[in-house]
């Protein structure tokens, strides 16, 4: 069936199963891979992307619950060059390492951090423990998080 | 942090916090991993995994599944014919020869998740639903699924080898036997670490396509040894090594388990060649639980005996592992370390370690981070601290006693026979990390804590020291080109995990090359195309055999640089000199780089002596004795590495190998029940650390004493961080509840495990 | 690891979405948040042959708070409880629940409707309906009805939910400002499920406890109220003596199962640590 919803600013519309997931539909129909399946069973979170501005699992929604609505991925967190403070934060922090894990850290740490730019280390914590990451031991991303909230404070986009 | 990449070089990026290259394009979701790859032609495959753990498979009957719509074929043992073989890459033992996994089952299942069928379909999604109507008919034979069990068992899973060991390893020094006979102190304890494993986030991934023009098949989505995988996968499919092509993309984690030659990557091949166009199979996690390589399945008999003034005689054990159903690839390791460094780095003159291996109906063994290392260090660190006890020595001066001094260096290891492997220890003042961390502790002040108990609490710290193995050779290739517009491509053999080689390659080129960082245009690593003969990565050993091997071809490259220049020049190659890109004649004569465009070098080390990186780790923590909670307050590691290359990239190493084994030691575990069904297949059952877990874990990287064995002074440093969590862990447990009279034998200490050493104890 | 395959509707009034539910013979599911149906699709556990998403259903998004209590729309998430801060004085029991509710992301998608229908014996709404008297308003093709939390959860992942009926409101009796109450929830990880999870309230009259509720979750096949307790509770003052008492009585009254998290014995003995510190932190 078909489903319209729009993708990084970007009306789309693709024909799909209703089975088909968000995250396999934003992977393989519409090519935009930095959003990664990890577990397919709504645990490691690698799959986050933005829904209306709440971050989500796009494993556990079906591509035909999107329709109409404004999705996010990391894709459109990103620069055409360089990179924005948040990731620039992730980057000085060495906040990554396989970076398999990394695209649905900076959705759940974008969405967090615009709506509550004055997060502690507890909730920072808090929120990402719905995310798995296997190499970095978290304490960095942590740091990466803490220390990019200013941007946030700023300009609420971390850009 | 940031240093400019820019800046004029003098060995000035080694040693530096560089920012990874990688980094920008994962952290922009611009990485290409294994399942990002795609093509108009491409088919998917999914596998269909035995639900038995033990049984004879009486019929499969693929015919429903191959009508579904978007089937394109059904592969079985049947349509493979000859079955080929798991081949071992490390530690062959003879005895091991008869257990070692066919690439799909034929007659029997030997462990839940054995692959049985391949479907190559449309999609995953209709894959998957055809692999639901394949009619598997298995008679089930007893499960074999308890170490113990199964060596005095009568059901083998092997029935031609009426036997389920497959080899026992023996390591010595000296003679134990004696040292024991006149002890004035022994002790013997019996110790246990739980199934676990290396579980990366990225599942695996392959994509082949087969031109069938050209006989030929590439494989894309290999990582870790591409060209050993190379070798195999040309034997299987009687192919010249020169029509396989392995193809390396970014790869989500390794960590030991991920890149060995597993089932698929003959199957997904096979199934390339059957369909004549590409397939692509990526796990999913359930799949990636029950059939990437388990881990840790040990059982330990160990005895020490000492001196009344606490000077170690000598050491002795029998360790049991559980491989699981099949030795493949690299699955004797473990046990041969446990057998090696069961003595770590204390200075044991008689040590003989047995380790006998066992295959069980589970899932598969192989190396996972620190493999047998952890294993052993929890073992002897556990006994260390009941031996101080008993001897009313204090635990880090038991240690101290016992450290192998630098005047004892080299220092040989326990010969592992059989295998006849010796290896000896390179270097280390062993005192220094010690003394280290327990400042960096605060162990002083702590103590004072010792067994407190604080708003329902009890509170406890302990340390351990360590020895990290790491720079395996034979050796390692790489090979320096100087581009057209004058920056140098390396390539390499080594191979990325998603450990940032890129980087530290860029930054030892650079430097070798005395050049600024981005002049280093790429780093070509992994894949069979680049240099003629690779070896990988593992064991860490990349940046000391890689690394080297760089330096090693900058060397060679300035060499041809300085002839070329000297002969455009009309002078000596010794009057040649360099300055940045430009290099440098008599009278301030200057070519500029790009002008050798098209000059290129190898380079190698080899070695096989292996470094030996050593270390300390310090836990605080407190446990809450009415659940059995511990929480961890704090966690000090400390490691001499040799000489650093990168420290951002080595700090991160560091503490995610002491959370991976903090998961190791108090949550992660692979649980099968009675009949061999695997109960751990999601994220739900298996738990990994998260965020919230163990907030505080600092890391200290010294470069106190350089590996005599390679130019550069490197050791292996990916693994340390994880080697002696276990045994720390379990000790401030152990601490924490002295007074109450716990003891604990085994990991992972959970909270109902520790709640439940309580109530035995207080029954007592 | 790919969906099973199945029909999709999204009905935009209620009455679509019963009629839709019954078209298909018992096989087809509503879809609230999905964050329990399509993991369990995903497992291919569950294979419905239509699913009717409810999202567009905007009366059940509603959060009422009137004298007689707090009224949840079926499709109200862990989010919007969380956000709404009325709720903290309305209903704190609640929302002190729901911050043990699984993750940050789950917490966006996941709603009280779907949690109670998914009926997971260590989940925490369950437990908050049980231990507070809830009534569960549902529509099915036969009409509208009301049912008793308490005769609700019928095992582990069992209701009393005919295959046709929608849960449309959960309705929570008034809780009056002064009343006391406590959550405490052992999980092995942040926002795992409960090992053991301990809910209660009670009134003060006299410095004695009244009216106790006490429930728990993670100990049985379903939520379960804790009478025993609530009789050490009732009458009483909430010190040394009945803290223990309340303890024991919790351990005395659950008979939990092994399972590769934990076992039994050590769930019947967590039960009443977590309904000890519960009632410490209520009397606090």
């Amino acid at each position: 069936m078909p489903v319209k919803f729009e993708v990084n600013g970007k009306p789309v519309e693709v024909e799909v199963e209703p089975r088909l997931t968000l995250a396999d539909c934003l992977r393989h129909h519409l090519r935009l891979t930095g959003t990664h399946v990890g577990c397919e069973h709504g645990v490691c979170g690698s799959c986050t992307v933005l829904v209306d501005g709440a971050a989500v699992r796009s494993c556990l929604l079906l591509a035909v619950q999107a329709e109409g609505a404004k999705v996010v991925t990391v894709e459109g967190l990103s620069l055409e060059e360089g990179l924005t403070l948040l990731q620039a934060s992730f980057r000085k922090h060495h906040a990554l390492q396989c970076g398999f894990c990394t695209p649905g850290m900076i959705t759940t740490a974008h969405a967090l951090l615009s709506e509550e730019p004055d997060c502690d280390a507890d909730r920072v914590r808090e929120v990402l423990s719905g995310n798995l990451c296997r190499c970095t031991g978290y304490i960095s991303i942590v740091e990466a998080v803490l220390d990019a909230r200013s941007a946030y404070k700023r300009d609420g986009k971390g850009a | 942090m940031t240093v400019p990449t820019t800046r004029r070089a003098t060995n000035a990026f080694i040693g530096s916090p560089i920012e990874r290259l990688e980094d920008l394009r994962f952290l922009t979701g611009r990485g290409q991993y294994t399942d990002d790859l795609t093509d108009e032609r491409m088919l998917h495959a999914v596998i269909l995994r035995s639900s038995v753990a033990h049984g004879r498979i009486r019929s499969i009957d693929t015919a429903a599944a191959r009508a579904r719509p978007g089937v394109h074929a059904v592969i079985t043992a049947a349509h493979i014919g000859d079955i080929p073989t798991i081949p071992l890459r490390h530690d062959p033992l003879p005895s091991s020869m008869r257990y070692v996994q066919p690439i799909i089952a034929a007659d029997k299942v030997r462990f839940v998740g054995e692959p049985i069928a391949v479907v190559v379909a449309d999609s995953v999604a209709l894959a998957e639903d055809a692999l639901e109507a394949i009619a598997v008919d298995i008679e089930q034979l007893p499960a074999v699924v308890d170490r113990d069990a199964a060596r005095k068992a009568d059901v083998f899973l092997f029935e031609d080898t009426s036997s389920n060991v497959a080899g026992t390893i023996t390591a010595t020094l000296g003679d134990t036997d004696a040292a024991f006979k006149d002890a004035p102190y022994v002790r013997r304890e019996h110790f246990k670490v739980q199934r676990h494993g290396a579980v990366p986030m990225e599942p695996r991934g392959l994509v082949a396509d087969w031109d069938t023009a050209k006989q030929r098949v590439t494989v894309s989505g290999v990582c870790k040894v591409p060209f050993n995988n190379r070798r195999a996968l040309a034997q299987m499919m009687k192919l010249p090594e020169a029509s396989v092509r392995m193809l390396e993309y970014d790869v989500g984690g390794g960590f030991g388990a991920r890149g060995e030659f597993y089932p698929e990557d003959f199957l997904i091949p096979f199934a390339a060649k059957v369909v004549g166009r590409p397939v692509k199979w990526v796990e999913d996690r359930r799949e990636n639980l029950m059939s990437l390589s388990h881990a840790r399945d040990a059982a330990c008999d160990l005895e020490i005996a000492c001196s009344r003034d606490g000077v170690i005689l000598a050491l002795r054990g029998h360790a049991f592992t559980d491989l699981g159903a099949y030795v493949r690839t690299n699955g004797a390791t473990a046990s041969r370390n446990i057998s090696q460094i069961m003595s770590g780095p204390y200075r044991i003159p008689h040590v003989r370690m047995d380790v006998t291996m066992v295959v069980t109906n589970k899932t598969p063994s192989g190396t996972y981070r620190g493999p047998g290392r952890f294993e052993s260090d929890f073992c002897r660190e556990r006994l260390f601290d009941m031996v101080a006890a008993d001897l009313g020595i204090d635990r880090i001066e038991f240690r101290r006693r016992n450290l192998i001094a630098e005047a004892d260096m080299p220092y040989a290891l326990a010969k592992v026979h059989v295998l006849d492997i010796v290896s000896e220890c390179d270097s280390g003042d062993y005192q220094i990390t010690l003394d280290r961390c327990l400042a960096e502790f605060n162990w002083a002040e702590r103590s004072k804590l010792q067994g407190a108990l604080i708003d329902g609490r009890y509170h406890g710290i302990a340390i351990g020291c360590y020895l990290e193995g790491g720079g395996t050779g034979p050796r390692e290739n790489a090979r320096l080109l100087i581009e057209a517009d004058g920056k140098i491509s390396v390539y390499v053999g080594s191979s990325s995990v998603g450990q940032g080689v890129e980087t530290v390659f860029s930054q030892i080129a650079a430097d070798a090359l005395e050049l600024p960082m981005e002049r280093i245009k790429n780093v070509f690593h992994g894949s069979t195309d680049y240099v003629t003969e690779g070896f990988g990565s593992f064991s860490s050993r990349s940046i000391v055999m890689g690394g080297n091997a760089i330096v090693d071809a900058a060397n060679r490259l300035r060499a041809l640089i300085r002839e070329g220049a000297a002969q455009r020049l009309g002078c000596a190659a010794n009057q040649i000199s360099f300055d940045n890109e430009t290099v440098v004649g008599p009278n301030r004569a200057m070519l500029e780089l790009k002008e050798f465009a098209g000059l290129a070098a190898d380079g190698t080390h080899a070695s096989n002596k292996r470094t030996y990186s050593y270390g300390a780790h310090a836990a605080y923590v407190a446990v809450d004795p009415k659940t059995g909670q511990v929480a961890l307050i704090d966690y000090v590691a400390v490691e001499d590495v040799g000489r650093i290359v990168n420290p951002l990239t080595l700090h991160g190493q560091c503490v995610g190998a002491v959370v991976q084994g903090l998961g190791g030691a108090l949550l992660e575990h692979f649980i099968y029940d009675e009949n061999g069904q695997f109960l751990t297949g999601s994220f739900v059952d298996y738990l990994m650390p998260t965020a919230s877990d163990f907030p505080s874990i600092r890391a200290v990287a010294l470069e106190q004493k350089p590996s005599p064995l390679n130019p550069m002074g490197t050791k292996g440093a990916g693994e340390g961080g994880i080697i002696p969590v276990g045994g720390v862990v379990a000790n401030a447990v152990a601490a924490a509840l002295g007074s109450l009279g716990v003891q604990p034998h085994e990991l992972p200490l959970t909270p109902p495990r520790v709640w439940q050493l309580i109530q035995d104890a207080s029954s007592r | 690891m790919k969906l099973p395959p199945f029909e999709y509707a999204c009905p935009t009034t209620l009455s679509d979405a019963v009629a839709l539910l019954a078209s298909h013979d018992g096989e087809a599911k509503p879809l609230a948040g999905g964050q329990s149906l399509v993991p369990m699709l995903a497992f291919r556990v569950a294979s419905p042959s239509l699913l009717v998403d409810l999202r567009k259903l905007a009366e059940l998004r509603q959060i009422k708070i009137a004298d007689d209590g707090v009224t949840l729309g079926a499709m109200v998430r862990w989010r919007d409880i969380l956000d709404d801060a009325r709720l903290r004085k309305a209903h704190p029991l609640l929302v002190a629940a729901v911050e043990h509710v699984a993750h940050y992301q789950i917490r966006n998608r996941g709603t009280v409707g779907g949690s109670i229908a998914h009926a997971d014996p260590a989940a925490e709404m369950p437990g908050i309906v049980v231990t507070c008297e809830a009534k569960i308003a549902v529509v099915g093709k036969s009409g509208a009805r009301v049912i008793d939390a308490a005769n609700f959860f019928q095992g582990p992942l069992m209701t009393a939910l005919k295959p046709d009926e929608i849960i449309t409101e959960i309705r929570l009796p008034a809780w009056p400002a002064k009343r006391r109450f406590g959550f405490q929830e052992f999980a092995r990880r942040r926002g795992d499920f409960a090992l053991a999870a301990a809910m209660l309230f009670y009134d003060e009259e006299g410095g004695k406890a009244g009216n106790a509720h006490v429930g728990a979750i993670g100990v049985a096949d379903r939520p379960l109220r804790l009478p025993a307790v609530e009789q050490v509770l009732n009458g009483n003052k909430i010190d040394e003596v009945t803290l223990a008492n309340a303890e024991a009585a919790a351990s005395a009254s659950v008979d939990p199962h092994d399972d590769i998290h934990a076992g039994g014995a050590y769930r019947k003995a967590l039960i009443g640590v977590m309904v000890e510190r519960a009632l410490k932190s209520a009397a606090a």
